[in-house]
């Protein structure tokens, strides 16, 4: 006769090693990755600065006070900051998107570069058309 | 060149230790050997008592995954030499439990690829006499990198979300569930479509993308789960925005 088989799902005795609350600090990809995450604070704090500009333009008073304001030595401190990490924000997130889409061409897989490239493209058009619009005025 | 390495192997004798703690042990360090081929010389001439998985020698099994210097590695394909002057600190793989020595419990990740039913289902088994399912070349080539995956949990133990969260399902059993959607012969989307789609499925990556970064044979578990993510979205967005009709 066959001997019913038990499995031991778990072992009965085994160590199970705490994992450190600063396990990003143990490797450099780990903590790239949490700044890229903390970035995402810049994007929200410019979608911030945005709406301000938005709300305060129709009023010169406003304006001017809200150019006043951009003008403090901590706000410019805070937006070069915050430039740095939208850039690696932006630069990263780009570089991602050829490993969420495998656009494929006649069977083939297009290489990662031509799927990050148009992203970079359009990024540098936008932000020329950007520059230009508000240059012109100048 | 040294004609010695010190390996310091983490060892975990339930009935010694009460936790893990290193040993060292100083091995010959030929340019032909690899981590694995020396572990088999502290077990041949050293201690006979050290335990560790390994199987092929040559990076189809999948069982000598261990930490090396705090990376995962398979140590049949990591040389000695590339580690000059050494120690070289061997440790079980990360984020599992440890059975003893350098062997973690892995029945958590064999529960978790059943789960995701890494199998050809149909809705409709032909009849043999129908002949085979065919499959182009193309369609063969849109799975196949995520096909080539051999359990060797390496990725596992790189990922941060598994370690936190053991509930999550994990990079390699996500890859291989969207190795079998992605199959032309398979019919079982939908089935998966339940484990895939929790908390716990691929909503659970926080693509950190370390897992494909470690993965001995390119499988790039991430980009698989980051593709399903997408294609969900697409799914959800199609669902409502389109009538029925349009719906596929
Ligand atoms: S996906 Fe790569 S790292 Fe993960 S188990 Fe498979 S082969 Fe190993
Ligand atoms: S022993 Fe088989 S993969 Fe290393």
């Amino acid at each position: 006769m066959k001997q019913p088989v038990t499995y031991t799902l778990y072992h009965p005795k085994w160590y199970r090693r705490p994992m450190s609350t600063y396990w990003w600090t143990k490797r450099w990809r780990y903590l790239r990755f949490i700044l890229r995450e903390l970035s995402s604070i810049s994007v929200a704090w410019t979608v911030i600065l945005l709406l301000l500009l938005i709300n305060s333009m129709g009023d010169e008073a406003m304006y001017a006070g809200y150019l006043d304001w951009l003008q403090s030595p901590w706000l410019v401190v805070l937006n070069a900051f915050a430039l740095v990490f939208l850039l690696f924000h932006t630069v990263t997130w780009f570089n991602l998107a050829p490993r969420a889409m495998a656009v494929r061409l006649r069977g083939k897989r297009l290489p990662d570069w031509a799927v990050a490239a148009p992203n970079f493209i359009a990024w540098a058009v936008l932000s020329a058309g950007v520059v230009w619009f508000v240059l012109k005025g100048v | 060149m040294a004609e010695t390495i010190v390996l310091e192997v983490a060892r975990y004798r339930p009935e010694i230790e009460a936790e893990p703690a290193f040993e060292n042990f100083e091995v010959p360090c030929r340019p032909d050997w690899v981590v694995l081929d020396a572990l088999n010389y502290i077990k041949d001439a050293i201690d006979g008592t050290l335990s560790f998985r390994w199987s092929c020698r040559m990076g189809v099994c999948g069982s000598c995954g261990m930490m090396v210097n705090g990376e995962p590695k398979l140590t049949c394909a990591t040389f000695l030499t590339d580690y000059l002057p050494g120690p070289i600190r061997i440790e079980p793989l990360s984020n599992f439990p440890i059975v003893r020595d350098l062997i973690i419990e892995m029945s958590d990740f064999m529960t978790k690829l059943q789960g995701v039913k890494p199998w050809i289902i149909r809705n409709e088994d032909l009849p043999v006499s129908q002949g085979e399912y065919r499959q182009s070349p193309e369609q063969l080539e849109t799975y196949k990198q995520f096909s080539m995956c051999i359990n060797c949990l390496l990725c596992y133990a790189a990922c941060p979300v598994y370690g936190l969260d053991q509930h999550f399902v994990g990079p390699a059993a996500l890859a291989l569930a969207q190795r079998y959607n992605l199959d032309s012969r398979d019919e079982g989307e939908a089935q998966r479509l339940e484990i895939l789609s929790e908390h716990e499925g691929i909503w659970g990556c926080t693509f950190v993308g370390e897992c494909s970064v470690v993965c001995p044979k390119h499988v790039d578990p991430a980009g698989a789960i980051q593709q399903y993510k997408l294609k969900a979205v697409t799914e959800w967005f199609k669902s409502i925005l389109l009538p029925r009709g349009g719906r596929d």
